[in-house]
């Protein structure tokens, strides 16, 4: 079906919505994680870090504050549905105009600079940014938009290596603690390990990120990646890295694995972690108008 | 661990009590800064426009709203990563006299060697959680180097900002490393644990 003029203008709004309202609510999943690490934490200081976690999440809610300052890089995942007929380069532009007009309208902190001149056009857009992500779903009929304001604390902790066949499934174990504790206190624990296996280097890394928009207490349909998640998961949450670094019971809140075939003689591993927060926020929308939010 | 409530500028002796682990709330003025800036101060050599002896410094670029010239209300203010930072540890200590870095993340064991020497104290505020410290704010005095926008250095004045975590103290003690070493020594175990050799 071809959308009418109107759905582009629709996208621009809805967008605009998804990074405002990502920011100060935070999804529901991630909300119960951080009771229930603040509920079984034994140590005090910790206890002290989730008792302020918890606090902020509520005046976000209650009273429509962003949770943290950290406005993020903009990152859309979206879905075309097979049976919408649209203009791909007015859907992208849609994107960028509701990204702008969250900014300002808002407003909010523009984080987005260019790389060398460090040049802020203070709309949290620039060259290739915000970071947009297509993908195709047969015989659907809604465009899915999946947001995440990457925040720099966590995205600063990205790391990937080519590992070669012969370090198998032991050198992604070694690897991905050994980042994960490398990375200590800096990326905001608890978090979500998204881990990418296989592909190329690029397409690896962009699994490891996507990992991390998975609701909590999902597994890889693969069984033996998914113990790979429970094994790695549990061993992270017995460095005692906990809340901030400062020493505690929880330091992710999950594991998430994300897979593609590879070269036979590649074997990649990446690691892209989200703070405590883990912000994410969809809408779908249809060529009618309708727009339906949620996480 | 002891809790303390201090009123910024603070004194050698102020910071001197404070142990790592310890919980401090602060009233007063406190200087938002971060990269650009302290780019700015120390590889372009250009002094900062304020009296930073006994100052305390938060690693931050706040969300504004712009009421006027040179004017800001706080919309969210949070705390970012302090170990982009860490080399300039020891000219602030140093050359400005600045007693306490607060930030997130912890710093290195060479700022806490220098924070020991000069007498200067990390506190960890509590990161991601701004909208908290974004209600402890009274008001945005001033701003300098507005066209650095948002990494200029900002004039906060807190109402019982905090409370923060002491990560480091003035006696050596450096709570986030701490942490960290173990969690590395823990992971040798773990993976010998898992069959990785």
């Amino acid at each position: 079906m071809e959308v009418p003029d109107t759905f582009y203008q629709l996208v621009e709004t809805a967008c605009r919505d998804l990074y405002i309202k990502s920011l100060k609510e935070i999804p529901p999943d991630i909300v119960a994680a951080i009771q229930r690490a603040a509920e079984t934490e034994t140590k005090e200081v910790a206890k002290r870090i989730f008792s302020h976690y918890l606090q902020s999440i509520a005046l976000g809610r209650e009273k429509n504050m962003m949770v943290c300052q950290d406005t993020g890089i903009p990152i859309y995942w979206v879905e075309i549905g097979g049976n919408l007929r649209l203009d791909g380069a007015k859907l992208s532009d849609a994107i960028v105009r509701g990204t702008e007009r969250a900014t300002r309208e808002h407003p909010l902190r523009s984080s987005i600079v260019s790389p060398l001149r460090r040049e802020n056009r203070q709309t949290n857009t620039g060259e290739r940014i915000p970071i947009i992500h297509y993908d195709f779903v047969r015989d659907s009929d809604v465009l899915d938009i999946l947001f995440m304001p990457k925040g720099s604390g966590s995205e600063n902790m990205s790391f990937m290596k080519m590992l070669v066949p012969a370090d198998g499934i032991n050198g992604i174990k070694r690897f991905v603690l050994e980042q994960v504790v490398g990375a200590g206190p800096k990326p905001c624990p608890p978090t979500i390990v998204g881990v990418g296996i296989g592909g190329s280097s690029d397409l690896c890394m962009t699994l490891a990120k996507k990992a991390t928009t998975r609701p909590l207490g999902s597994r890889n349909p693969d069984p033996e990646i998914a113990a790979l998640e429970l094994e790695l998961f549990e061993a992270i949450n017995q460095t005692g890295i906990g809340p901030q670094g400062l020493g505690g019971n929880t330091t992710a809140l999950a594991v998430h694995i994300e897979s593609a075939w590879t070269h036979i003689t590649c074997n990649p591993v990446a690691v892209n972690m989200q703070c405590w927060r883990a912000e994410r926020r969809r809408a779908r929308l249809w060529a009618d108008g309708r727009v339906e939010e949620g996480f | 661990m002891a809790e303390f409530h201090f009123k910024t500028p603070l004194t050698e002796d102020d910071v001197r009590q404070l142990r790592v682990g310890d919980s401090v709330l602060l009233d007063g003025i406190v200087f938002g800064v971060r990269d650009g800036n302290l780019i700015r101060i120390f590889d372009q050599k250009i002094a900062p426009p304020c009296d930073w002896r006994g100052a305390a410094l938060l690693h931050t670029a706040p969300n504004v709203r712009k009421l006027g010239p040179g004017k800001y209300e706080p919309v969210c203010v949070g705390t970012t990563t302090s170990m982009r930072m860490d080399r300039f540890t020891e000219g602030l200590l140093r050359d400005y006299g600045v007693r306490a870095i607060l930030g997130k993340g912890g710093l290195s064991q060479a700022s806490a060697a220098l924070m020991q020497r000069y007498g200067a104290v990390y506190l960890s505020v509590t990161g991601g959680a701004a909208a908290m410290e974004t209600l402890q704010i009274e008001e945005i005095e001033k701003v300098y180097w507005e066209d650095l926008m948002p990494e200029c250095i900002w004039q906060f004045r807190f109402k019982a900002l905090g409370p923060m975590t002491v990560g480091i103290d003035a006696h050596g003690g450096n709570l986030q490393h701490d942490v960290q070493a173990q969690a590395q020594q823990k992971t040798a175990e773990l993976l010998r644990k898992m069959g990785v050799t």
